[in-house]
Formats: structure tokens, C-alpha cells, sequence
């Protein structure tokens, strides 16, 4: 393993030019997959991406690194099969490695009722495209090593879903892979350089004020994670949006194999072990909104008593590292992708607790309606007017952390 | 970060006992009824800054408590 992978990546940093023909907010994963689909499927290079940080600092180098489809609706089941599809073909396409691992996910259950939950999951997601079949507890007993089947004798295993497409990445590699990409194609990526307003005149975007001078430009698209609400604000659009912190934690080296990624709803936390072999454990949501990023000891108290009952071999591993991120959620916890009523401001955010398992797609179909004027068939379930339309794709069963 | 909240009656608690409710608030822009219920029903203010919000003390006195707290910092001012 190479962990001097990132003096490889040749980061040609652009300088701000006074126009562009679209201006990308935010140098996250989907700000970046963006960027890289316009420059390399459609040919549209004249593209600025404006980091107020640096590149994959907020939520994209935060995440948990989980790519998976097993979700409880048509619509996400299609958007995030196809994501996960373009995951495993992203190695060979950018010629980066990003330690992609296709090891399997199982969704365990501890309620009669989480029981006929998952046997529906499995049956929704094998017929929109994604591989999950129903696993019994004797399978799950066999199958995930240091597993206590009987959780502090109230939670017994009663069954669950098994998510052969389930998978993990290294998320800087990702990020570093499609910004290197869209460099060489010739798109701007600016670190340092914050939005301080949007120009709109007879409801069309026309320019992006900075803190390093004024861009003109007829098509925005707010990538932001965390901050999506403050700048839908500068362009005069409210979003369905309630920014929580989520906090995760690493251990330190384990030495034995755990060649599974495992999420248990009903305890409310998932876990897998990294490629340099610490488990890595979440999550949690704080209730109040908050943009604050302390961590804090509840959080780590409390995640430990529920892990340590379902494994307890990780009753003798320390806590290495424990972080926070800002999590976007909607209403229905899905994503919010697509137009908004003011014209030539796009967005993609709602991205909460799924944004990283995404970024390839909704990069892909971003793209796709900037360059062709037409919302993609596979995100338009998930425009901004859905909730209008009485259309909310309620999946918060989906979700992971609750 | 998990809050502490001082409560009138119990004193300063940890935000686990407690349910946090937000205070909504539709821009007088909205006029039309249908627009007004999809804003009240879906959207968010979420301001990076002060917000005035509702915290119910669950396990504890049950009771409403209105709190200014700064969303950058997670600080509780009043």
C-alpha cells in the first residue's frame, strides 16, 4: 500500500477567470463528479469549482465510505444501483486506485418486525437491479465473524438482509481521482476562495460574487455540503433542509479479519474495518440543527455499549479518532437534485447520510442536465418541487443511523 | 455536540433527556394557503447563527423550555 498515493495526483490548480459557463459550488465529491462528467462525457470545460476550504475537507472526507443500493424504494434503489454500478468501473476510468472492496453488507434485524422489513428490502431491491436476498440468523451466525447472536440478552439476531453490491472506498482517493480528472481536462479548481453572493437578475442567475472578485455566468450549481441552506439564501431559494452533526469514530489496529460491513438498525450503528485494519464504527445524529463540529463523549459512550454487545471482541480495542460531520437532511431523507425555481441555480444536496455512495451517479446525471437543459429520468424523483407535488420519497429506513 | 440545558426546575441536564422542538417560522412572503402549508410542512429556515428554539424536558419535568442558542457554536445564551 502506498500511502504516498497523493504526490502522484498531478493537481493543476486554476486561477479565477472574470466568466464562466458554469460555476460549481463546492469541491466536495459531488461538486467534483460534477465537474468531471461535464469536462469528460460532454465536453464543457470553460467550468469553475469554487472550494471555500480544501478540496474533500467537509462531508466527502467525513463519511463512513460506504457504497451501497439496499434501499426501501424504486426510485433510490434505481439511483444508487447505478452509482454503485459506475463505483466499480471508477479505478479502471480515472486509473487511480481507491481501495474499492466489494466484501458484502449485512443489515441485520432484532424485531419480528425488522424481520418482514428486510424480507420486503431484499424483494424491492432485486427487482429494481440491486443484489440483497433475506439471510436467516443461522447464516448470520455463520457468516460474520465475532458475532454475539444474543446482544446483551434482549437483542437477539432474528435475521436480516444480505448486500452482496455492498462496498467501501477510500473517499480522499475518490475525491483526488475526479479532481485530477477534471484538471486535465481543463476545469478550474480553486481552493480558498469563498461565495459571498449570488447575482440574480429577472429570476436568472447572471453572476457569483467572491471573496476573490465577481464571476459572470448563466448556470450555477451548489454542490455544498453543510452550508446548502445559506447559499440557496444568496440566490433566494428555500430548501427542505435541517443541518445536524454526525459523529463517527475509528479504532485502533484490530488484528484479526473482519471481512463484512455490518449495520444493525434496530441498536442504530454500523461498522466495518478499514484497509490499514481499524474498525470503523457510526453513526450518530445530533437532534438540534447545529453546523458546530465538536465531537463529543455521549456520542462515544453510548455507540461503544451498543457495538461491544453485538461484538464484543471490540470491547478490547481503544477509540484512535472520533469526528463530526454536517449532515443535510430532508424531510423524507432522500436527496434533493435538480432545478429550482430560479433559473440557471441548480442544486444537489439532501445528500445527510448517503452523499459519498452517490457521488459517481448523481456527478453523472448533474452533469447530464447541465449540458443537455433536461433533468435525467433517474434524479427527477428527486427534484425540490416533490414535496409540493406530494410526491416525498419517505425511506428513513434506509438511512443507517436511525 | 450533545447540549446541556438548564431547566427552571431540574437544572442544568444533559440534552439526552430532552426533545427538541423547532419554532417555525413562514416568511410573510408566502401568501398563497397551498404554498404556506408545503413551507410549514417541509421547509427550514436553518440559520447559521441564532435561533430560538423549543426543548421539552421528556425525562424529566415535562416541560416546555424556549432557548437562544448559537447554531455555529452549539453555546446557549438564554
Amino acid at each position: 500500500m502506498n500511502e504516498f498515493w497523493e504526490a502522484k495526483v498531478a493537481l493543476q490548480w486554476g486561477t479565477l477567470k472574470p466568466s464562466y459557463d458554469v460555476v460549481i459550488i463546492g469541491g466536495g465529491g459531488h461538486g467534483l463528479a460534477t465537474a468531471y462528467n461535464l469536462a469528460l462525457r460532454h465536453g464543457i470545460t470553460n467550468v469553475a469549482v469554487l472550494e471555500r476550504s480544501y478540496i474533500g475537507g467537509g462531508n466527502s472526507g467525513r463519511n463512513t465510505t460506504v457504497i451501497r443500493s439496499n434501499y426501501g424504494k424504486p426510485e433510490p434503489v434505481r439511483f444508487y444501483q447505478r452509482s454503485l454500478e459506475l463505483y466499480r468501473d471508477l479505478e479502471a476510468e480515472t486509473e487511480r486506485w481507491m481501495m474499492h472492496d466489494e466484501r458484502g453488507l449485512w443489515w441485520i434485524t432484532h424485531t419480528e418486525a425488522g424481520r418482514r422489513t428486510e424480507i420486503a428490502r431484499a424483494e424491492i431491491n432485486r427487482a429494481f437491479g440491486a443484489d440483497t436476498r433475506f439471510a436467516e440468523p443461522e447464516e448470520i451466525e455463520r457468516e460474520i465473524p465475532g458475532i454475539n447472536m444474543n446482544p446483551a440478552g434482549e437483542f437477539p439476531v432474528l435475521g436480516g438482509s444480505f448486500h452482496a453490491g455492498g462496498a467501501t472506498a477510500r473517499h480522499d482517493r475518490v475525491v483526488w481521482a475526479l479532481a485530477e480528472g477534471a484538471m486535465r481536462a481543463g476545469v478550474d479548481i480553486i481552493q480558498g476562495v469563498e461565495v459571498t453572493g449570488l447575482k440574480v437578475e429577472n429570476n436568472q442567475i447572471v453572476g457569483v460574487e467572491t471573496t476573490q472578485g465577481s464571476i459572470a455566468t448563466e448556470t450555477v450549481v451548489s454542490a455544498v455540503g453543510g452550508h446548502a441552506t445559506s447559499v440557496a439564501d444568496m440566490a433566494g431559494v428555500r430548501l427542505p433542509i435541517r443541518t445536524h452533526p454526525l459523529q463517527a469514530f475509528v479504532t485502533n489496529h484490530y488484528e484479526g479479519t473482519f471481512d463484512a460491513i455490518v449495520a444493525s438498525i434496530d441498536l442504530g450503528f454500523y461498522v466495518s474495518q478499514t484497509a490499514r485494519g481499524e474498525m470503523l464504527g457510526g453513526a450518530h445524529i445530533d437532534p438540534q440543527p447545529s453546523y458546530s463540529r465538536r465531537s463529543d463523549h455521549h456520542f462515544i459512550s453510548s455507540i461503544a455499549k451498543r457495538i461491544t454487545a453485538l461484538f464484543p471482541f471490540m470491547g478490547d480495542l481503544r477509540v484512535l479518532r472520533q469526528w463530526t460531520g454536517s449532515c443535510d437532511m430532508s424531510p423524507d431523507y432522500s436527496p434533493v437534485m435538480g432545478r429550482t425555481p430560479v433559473d440557471g441555480f441548480l442544486i444537489t444536496t439532501g445528500w445527510g447520510t448517503w452523499g459519498f455512495k452517490a457521488i459517481p451517479a448523481g456527478g453523472e446525471a448533474m452533469a447530464e442536465l447541465v449540458a443537455t437543459g433536461t433533468t435525467p429520468e433517474l434524479i427527477a424523483p428527486f427534484s425540490l418541487d416533490r414535496f409540493a407535488k406530494d410526491r416525498a420519497l419517505a425511506d428513513r429506513g434506509s438511512s443507517g443511523t436511525h | 455536540m450533545s447540549l446541556r440545558i438548564t431547566c427552571p426546575t431540574c437544572g442544568p441536564r444533559s440534552a439526552e433527556e430532552w426533545i427538541h422542538g423547532e419554532m417555525f417560522d413562514v416568511p410573510d412572503s408566502i401568501t398563497n394557503t397551498d404554498e404556506w402549508d408545503v413551507d410549514r410542512g417541509f421547509f427550514h429556515n436553518n440559520p447559521e447563527g441564532l435561533v430560538q428554539e423549543a426543548w421539552f424536558h421528556l425525562y424529566g419535568c415535562r416541560r416546555w423550555v424556549v432557548i437562544t442558542r448559537d447554531t455555529r457554536t452549539d453555546e446557549i445564551l438564554s
